[in-house]
């Protein structure tokens, strides 16, 4: 199938939409850039994803060495740019990136990256609650990425960020879904979109973030270093559309006994015979 | 095994300094392991290894070294891809050196900037260290490091500041330094004036060789050298290298060493990213023979097990090794190369006017390197860092 043609084809409905401040969003699959093999596998991994929004690390991005530069391969006009401040370990560095990106003239969105440690690359909460402060008063979109935490994802809700993105396990991994309490609380009790973010590392996983009811899921390592980088964005995109069908459509909970689809009461009728 | 497993490094103090841990470390027996560990014994520190996120114990690590684990090379270096391959995807860093200076007070055995060698010595003027710096920001390089001997008067702090800020000023958004080790007050100095990496390689772990090698100067200090990466941390800088010359001695004691030095770094310095090498002892000026010479497969079976122990660590590789054994080392989990490097003072802007410190075995250039990188199928990245960071 042609890739222009998958993101339509993957659309639950037309009516049914992802909204982040004030846009309006065809898919729910972000995707991130890093650790592909090389531009042209990231960019057609793009492509197939079906994805519209595409967020980049501005530690990677070169505006002025003689290299090509990574933002040469990502269509402008098709996916919406959403700079990530990865690399910075305080508040005040995440903040200048985001200052920077702005004035590069790359975009007022910023997706909050506040990351202390290069280990288990999980993110600060205190530092990222103080940038998200600052940056939602200077006029930025800001969707900080977070530990699964439920009050951290409110208070970042009630500093006005546009998105909470709390991690399902930690970058990388492909473990999956391990927060996924914290994350159900999470979707109960947001106002905002909520974007689950890392670890996430087959369709499957996605699905599941789908049909829990998030919003939106954001994938990298599962597409970048997958043996066809294309195929499993695409199929991720397809975990993606399965999981957000089923949450409209209404999945069956689990049972504790089983239940006969002729119910054992259905002679009674609605009300009393007549 | 059915007793504790031996751990990185546990202490009742809470923040000792690495020359406790290292002078705790059961070496003894963990060397027992790294030479007899059966095949077996190795094949369960293998699985073992491959199944926690965060690496394996030092026991395991040790038992990877073994010659029982040799046998196992090929199915280990699978999973080291595969570690590497999900931690740092399909990307290898490309960075410069740039030498200030050879000038050096210490005489050490191995080295082509010893003292005791009578060689042509330069310390660049600031002019030169542009000139340097303006030709690799041309060759497209964003990540730098800047090296110079160990002299107090040609190359005294302020200067080391100076040429930082030129090679910031000439393009460069991350600077790496491998000069004297320093005090925390110094190094503070040194990361105000934009650098962010700090290399000091240990050499040698081990207390009777690394005496043996550093025969004159202040590098004798052991200790001193040993706190180099805490005291860089402390001072600010983000990005910390460690290592130790492969051929000085037991390559599997000192790899040990590394390793916990590594896994301590990580708890005491949990904010700095860190970079381990395995610079491997080749010819230098006085005509050093190494001791304990390190063939390709012992060099593949340490940075294999290395890859396995600490799975979150970068690797570095020079252009110390030949052009075709670097490239087969990529998928093995190197994360950063250099490449067209010269390493002697103003070597770029006018090659062999001075002595290099080493002899360099991979002559491609810059261009060359990035494309067998592209062409094993990995992303060649220049630049992976913001200068913006700095403030």
């Amino acid at each position: 199938m042609p890739t222009d043609r998958i993101a339509e084809s993957i659309e639950a409905s037309p009516e049914d939409r992802l909204e982040i401040a004030g846009r309006s969003f065809r898919s729910r699959l972000i995707v991130g850039t890093g650790k592909f093999a090389s531009p042209e596998a990231m960019r057609d991994a793009l492509a197939a994803s079906g994805a519209e929004i595409v967020t980049v690390a501005l530690r990677r991005i070169d505006l002025k060495g003689p290299r090509t530069s990574l933002l040469e391969f990502i269509d402008r006009a098709r996916y919406h740019l959403l700079p990530n401040t990865s690399g910075a370990r305080t508040a005040d560095e995440a903040v200048r990136l985001a200052r920077l990106a702005r004035a590069a003239g790359l975009s007022e969105w910023v997706k909050l990256e506040v990351i202390p440690d290069p280990r288990w690359l999980l993110p600060d909460p205190v530092e990222t609650l103080r940038a998200a402060e600052v940056l939602v008063r200077e006029g930025f979109v800001v969707l900080p990425y977070i530990n699964a935490d439920p009050v951290l994802a409110k208070r970042l809700e009630e500093a006005g960020t546009a998105t909470v993105m709390p991690l399902a396990s930690p970058i990388g991994t492909s473990q999956g879904l391990r927060t996924r309490d914290a994350i159900a609380i999470i979707i109960e009790q947001a106002r905002v979109p909520v974007v689950v973010d890392a670890g996430l590392g087959a369709p499957s996983h996605a699905a599941e973030c789908m049909e829990m009811g998030a919003d939106a899921v954001l994938v990298n390592t599962a597409i970048a270093v997958a043996r066809d980088p294309a195929g499993m964005a695409r199929a991720i995109a397809l975990g993606v559309e399965a999981g957000r069908r089923a949450r409209i459509a209404g999945i069956a909970g689990p049972r504790a006994e089983a239940e006969a689809s002729s119910p054992l009461t259905g002679f009674l009728g609605e009300s009393d015979p007549r | 095994m059915n007793r504790e497993p031996i751990v990185w490094n546990k202490s009742p103090n809470p923040w000792p300094e690495f020359e406790e841990t290292l002078d705790a470390l059961p070496m003894r027996e963990l060397l027992e392991r790294a030479r007899g560990a059966t095949v077996a014994a190795a094949a369960d520190a293998l699985a073992r290894a491959e199944s926690r996120r965060a690496g394996c114990e030092l026991d395991d690590f040790a038992a990877l070294l073994s010659p029982g684990a040799a046998r196992l090379l090929e199915s280990a270096a699978a999973a080291a891809h595969r570690v590497a391959i999900e931690r740092f995807g399909r990307t290898v860093l490309l960075y410069a050196p740039l030498y200030v200076s050879n000038e050096c007070v210490n005489t050490c055995t191995y080295c082509g900037f010893s003292y005791d060698n009578d060689v042509a010595r330069r310390t660049l003027a600031p002019a030169e260290i542009r000139d340097e710096a303006r030709i690799l920001a041309g060759r497209g390089f964003r990540h730098i490091l800047l090296l110079t001997g160990e002299h107090w008067s040609a190359t005294p702090v302020d200067s080391i500041a100076d040429a930082i800020r030129i090679v910031r000023d000439a393009g460069a958004s991350s600077v790496a330094i491998e000069v004297a080790p320093l005090g925390v007050a110094e190094y503070r100095a040194l990361a105000e004036a934009g650098a962010d990496g700090l290399v000091a390689y240990q050499e040698t772990y081990d207390r009777a060789a690394y005496a043996r090698h550093h025969v004159r100067g202040k590098k004798r200090d052991f200790a001193w050298r040993l706190g180099t990466p805490e005291r860089g941390a402390l001072a600010g800088m983000r990005r910390l290298g460690i290592g130790f010359l492969l051929g000085l001695h037991d390559w599997r004691a000192d790899a040990i060493a590394l390793a916990a030095h590594a896994r301590f770094l990580q708890k005491r310095a949990w904010r700095c990213t860190l970079t381990v090498s395995l610079p491997r002892l080749r010819h230098a000026a006085g005509e050093f023979e190494p001791p304990f010479p390190v063939p390709d497969r012992e060099f593949v079976q340490l940075l294999v097990a290395l890859r396995l122990a600490l799975p979150d660590v970068g690797i570095a590789l020079s252009t110390r090794e030949a052009p075709a054994f670097r490239d087969r080392l990529v998928p093995l989990g190197v994360t950063q190369m250099s490449a067209g490097s010269r390493t002697e003072p103003g070597g770029y802007a006018h090659p062999l006017e001075a002595e290099p410190q080493f002899a360099i075995e991979d002559l491609r250039s810059p261009d060359e390197v990035a494309a067998a990188i592209a062409r094993l199928g990995y992303d060649p990245v220049w630049k992976d860092w913001e200068e913006a960071l700095h403030g």
